[in-house]
């Protein structure tokens, strides 16, 4: 059962390192010209409820199999995915929006934030496969 | 985007090989899946340089790569070669005779002096005569608690660059192109500690009247940053040139060694491009993605029951027929028209039919296109049965009753039928729109308009509108919005049509042809110049600064489309825009600091033009020589900008807070930085004296004021309007000029082509300068108030305006009527050299007791107490209370 969870969340974390490496690529490819801010956006527009969900579901799944201190690690990130995503202007065309995306160096937060998941994520990782062999091993 | 016609391989410009091999890099990342992603990336980040791209990424690359400095700051630091010396302290006094390379051709010392000549270079910058003096007045301190009369006399003059005289001369004209601080700071830190904000103001494709334009066949440019070559760069020898921005040596074409003008071969320095900073360059098929567009007009009109009441269709008519002739275009120009109120109307004008044919389109969730190809028709095949309909149109609407708007499908319709070309379309509208895509609904609440605390509703409500004006951009398309309504009409919203697709907005409230003639004669007025003035289509503008500069944020209208590119669809030459910079890199080692804007755009005769100004400005390490270089008036446009921005994205009582405290920091650093003053008082330097008065009066524009009922709309207008005009006008409208014209005299007065024109003094703007025995005149750019006081001498109501006395002057008068006598003559020659490089005309006011325009008048005296804003006076003691805490 510990072992299910596990394997089950270290999927999930996963398909979130592969979703922030994405995010960081395209993101770069607007910064050195490859493709436009229109282009861009809309690529990363379409990922970020699917990421969100992908966050809340390993929150979830810890909660759920009573891990508190990874649950708590987790909820910081799942919590700043939903505000970001609730605080978005009206006029905006999602959390991404290309008309504003090089303006106040939001290309650089942008940036800032998909590295600092990326980190987070590859943590998780390790701290997922690690305890997923514990499990299997306890079974 | 539009689609390239041909090869993408017609990229001009040499991309650095390091792109080539990243990018079958990228491909790799995109197609497999391998884990290697992480280290591809890292590798991929480490060599992204910003140059041109192998993906014809249409404008980018035909204007040529943005300098990005971080990325190439290794490779190229070693083409420096000559050890830079400082610029000398300002107060030692060096020959003037020692002039720069450029200017001077100093021809035989060229070939091994180039250390010589740095030296000559920044030596010659430094320490003229007469610049200790100029450094001194502007860095003298004023009591801003005790000095009554800060406004100078006449407008003042931008501040001139601390530059040598040969510079200066050649130097961007300060009506383009103008820095917030014209003494640039070498490092970030040093901007930091004197709390000023950095940019440029650019008004890019003003009205010029004198502009060289070259036609040679090569047009000369970096081979790094691709900065075209201009007054500013060191020429090493004859055949060699440095870039005044990347520091790259490149070589003289063979071509540029012989110049046109003065018929001389070997004078590289002589030729127009390197002896003026605003140039035109004639630009070849290389600079093309597609053939020059030829100009294409739309006009979307609102024929709803509201718009046939307040009848703009008539002036609207009246006026395109009288300017048909002067449309800007050539043989090509193509005319539509596209009528909508709850359906939407087109109009056949197919050359050969007797008569215009009317085409509706009822099923709007939908909309199709009818016929293709007569809808947009070539002017001068059907003009007679453009006439036609131009003549019939306000007619056939009297009776409708139509209350719906469908604007949302219109603009899809006209983005349809424009997007084979590009070109302008302008709408007309005069209520919400109510149907259809883009519908809105009503979000203002009338009993909030005074409210102190936070104004909603100043975002867009939907993003219809910015992800049509995106698409319109792509396709060259530029709309302008004139908005005619007198009731709310969520121009939040609406503006961004026009916003991001490089449109501007005009907004006439409560507009009736019958009732409200004074907007009547301000819509007839405005009509006429925004349909016979310059037009640019399919435009991209880049600017590039010197390396270790770099700009973060931009305001106007137009689609930021990379870093540093935007893309206008159309450009015009009423609007200006506003770019923030900062200092990523230290300037220590360059005593000029280079900006170069290079606009791109198709004329209306079907040219591919290229327009190009460079600003050059000293580079300076003490904090207050940089002080003493600020431009206070680019400073507060700066500061309305950003304001504006911080109030949309976050709140507005937010942004009111941050000019209050843009005040208090500047001036406590400067405090901090005098050693010995005083803290009694409010001490400023002359420079700045003007900084709290100005920001008192941004804090009461119609934009950003609390407490008094503003409605949203003209909110929202004036905050476009900030953002998007240029400077003088801005500053006009921000502070007014008020002076006292019953009492003009010829005392220093102008002799301009034999008419005397007065020049009296300007007045502060405040009551107690108003007396009533006098009549005083205000000039806020876009509106013009006559104030006549209740006892006022009758020779001036009689000869200047036509009445017998104060009792009779009707309560709407609009104009001065011509009359025949001297105090006529004087007054109406001194208002008509007010308004001499005016575009806009103003609407004009005689202020009487009439309420509304009484009202407008008195908002705008800035030094004066409201019930909800403080007094020139208790401003000052306010920023003095927030520096002591």
């Amino acid at each position: 059962m510990e072992a299910a969870v596990f394997i089950s969340s270290l999927v999930d974390c996963c398909a979130l390192i592969f979703l922030s490496v994405y995010f960081i690529i395209t993101l770069s490819d607007l910064e050195c010209d490859y493709i436009n801010a229109r282009s861009c956006c809309s690529k990363l527009n379409k990922w970020v409820i699917p990421e969100m969900i992908a966050q809340a579901l390993a929150t979830v799944l810890m909660l759920v199999s009573m891990h508190w201190f990874v649950f708590l690690l987790n909820l910081p990130v799942a919590s700043w995915d939903v505000y970001r995503y609730v605080k978005v202007p009206m006029g905006n065309m999602g959390v991404y929006d290309p008309t504003e995306i090089h303006n106040r160096g939001q290309l650089k937060s942008h940036m800032k934030e998909a590295m600092i998941k990326l980190g987070f994520h590859l943590l998780c990782f390790f701290i997922y496969l690690y305890s997923m062999i514990l499990a299997l091993i306890n079974d | 985007m539009s689609k390239p016609a041909t090869n993408s391989s017609h990229t001009p410009e040499v991309s650095s090989s390091s792109l080539s091999e990243t990018a079958p890099f990228l491909d790799f990342l995109h197609s497999r899946g391998s884990l290697g992603f992480v280290w591809m990336t890292l590798a991929v980040s480490s060599t992204t340089t910003g140059s041109a791209s192998p993906v014809p990424n249409s404008y980018e690359s035909l204007e040529g790569g943005g300098y990005s400095g971080t990325s190439l700051q290794c490779s190229l630091r070693h083409l420096n070669p000559c050890p830079q010396t400082r610029p000398l302290p300002l107060s030692r006094r060096v020959q003037p005779t020692r002039i720069p390379a450029v200017l001077a051709g100093t021809d035989t010392s060229l070939g091994f002096r180039k250390c010589v000549i740095q030296e000559e270079l920044s030596s010659a910058l430094g320490g003229l005569s007469g610049v200790s003096e100029l450094e001194a007045e502007t860095l003298r301190p004023m009591n801003l608690l005790q000095e009554r009369n800060i406004l100078p006399p006449k407008r003042a003059p931008p501040p001139e660059p601390n530059l040598s005289n040969d510079l200066r001369k050649v130097n961007c004209s300060p009506d383009t192109f103008r820095c917030t601080l014209t003494n640039i700071p070498q490092t970030q830190a040093l901007l930091n500690k004197a709390r000023l904000p950095l940019g440029l103001l650019l008004h890019p494709f003003r009205d010029l009247t004198q502009l060289p334009v070259i036609t040679s066949n090569t047009i000369v440019r970096c081979r790094s940053c691709r900065t075209y070559i201009n007054p500013f760069v060191s020429f090493l020898d004859q055949r060699r040139w440095k870039c005044n921005l990347c520091y790259r040596v490149n070589d003289v074409p063979d071509e540029f060694m012989y110049n046109p003008v003065t018929r001389s071969y070997g004078e590289p320095h002589k030729r127009p491009e390197v002896q003026n900073s605003t140039v035109e360059f004639i630009a070849s098929s290389d600079y093309m993605l597609r053939p020059p567009q030829p100009a294409v007009y739309l006009f979307l009109l609102d024929v709803s029951h509201n718009a046939v009441e307040s009848g703009y269709l008539n002036v609207f008519c009246q006026s395109l027929l009288d300017n048909l002739e002067k449309l800007p275009g050539d043989t090509r120009t193509h005319i539509g028209f596209v009528t909508f109120d709850s359906t939407v109307h087109f109009y056949n004008l197919q050359e050969g039919l007797s008569q215009p044919q009317m085409l509706v389109v009822s099923d709007i969730d939908d909309v199709f296109i009818p016929t293709h190809d007569s809808l947009l028709v070539n002017l001068k095949e059907s003009k007679e049965l453009v006439k036609d309909l131009l003549n019939a149109l306000p007619g056939m609407f009297t009776h409708t009753r139509e209350t719906q708007s469908a604007l949302g499908p219109a603009l899809q319709v006209a983005y349809k039928l424009m997007s084979p070309t590009g070109g302008r379309v302008s709408v007309f509208q005069t209520q919400l729109p109510t149907l259809g895509a883009g519908l809105l609904q009503s979000r203002e609440d009338p009993n909030l308009r005074s409210s102190t605390k936070n104004v909603q509703h100043l975002g867009p409500a939907t993003d219809f509108y910015k992800k049509l004006a995106l698409d319109c951009s792509g396709q060259q398309i530029g709309v302008d919005l004139f908005l005619l309504s007198s009731q709310y009409s969520d121009l939040a919203t609406l503006a961004c049509v026009s916003k991001y697709s490089a449109g501007g907005v005009f907004y006439y409230p409560s507009f009736h042809h019958i009732h409200n003639t004074a907007q009547r004669q301000k819509f007839q007025k405005d009509l006429q110049r925004y349909l016979t003035r310059k037009i640019g289509f399919e435009a991209v503008m880049r600017i590039r600064c010197t390396k270790g500069l770099s700009i973060h944020t931009f305001h106007g209208n137009f689609f930021v489309r990379s870093t540093d590119l935007l893309s206008l669809a159309n450009v015009n030459p009423d609007s200006g825009f506003a770019v923030q910079m900062s200092i990523e890199e230290s300037l220590a080692d360059t005593s000029l600091a280079c900006f170069q804007a290079a606009l791109l755009y198709t004329s209306s005769k079907g040219k591919r033009r290229i327009r190009v100004h460079t600003l050059c400005l000293p580079v300076v390490s003490q904090l207050s020589e940089v002080f003493a270089g600020a431009d206070i008036q680019a400073i507060s446009c700066l500061l309305a900008n950003m304001a504006i921005d911080r109030s949309i994205s976050s709140s507005l009582s937010d942004a009111r807070d941050a000019l209050v405290n843009a005040v208090v920091d500047c001036l406590t650093a400067y405090r901090a930085n005098g050693s010995n003053i005083q803290p009694s008082g409010l001490i400023a330097p002359a420079a700045l004296r003007l900084f709290p008065l100005y920001v008192l009066a941004l804090l009461k524009q119609k934009a950003l004021r609390t407490g008094t009922s503003t409605r949203l709309d003209e909110r929202v207008f004036s905050m476009c309007e900030l953002k998007s005009q240029p400077l003088q006008q801005i500053m006009h409208m921000v502070h007014p000029d008020l002076y006292r014209i019953d009492n003009m005299t010829e005392l220093a007065a102008l002799h301009l082509n034999d008419s005397v024109i007065p020049q009296p003094p300007l007045l502060q703007l405040t009551a107690e300068k108003l007396t009533r025995e006098g009549a005083f005149l205000m000039d806020c750019g876009s509106v013009m108030y006559l104030w006549v006081g209740k006892c006022c001498n009758e020779m001036f109501i009689c000869d200047v305006l036509g009445f017998p006395n104060y009792a009779s002057l009707p309560s709407n008068m609009t104009e001065i009527p011509e009359l025949q006598t001297t105090y006529s003559e004087r007054t109406r020659a001194f208002i008509s050299w007010l308004l001499e490089s005016r575009t806009f005309h103003p609407a004009f006011h005689v202020v009487k007791d009439d309420a509304s325009t009484k009202t407008s008048f008195f908002q705008h005296l800035v030094e004066d107490r409201t019930e909800s804003a403080f007094s020139y006076y208790e401003f000052l003691l306010h920023v003095q209370q927030q520096m002591s805490k």
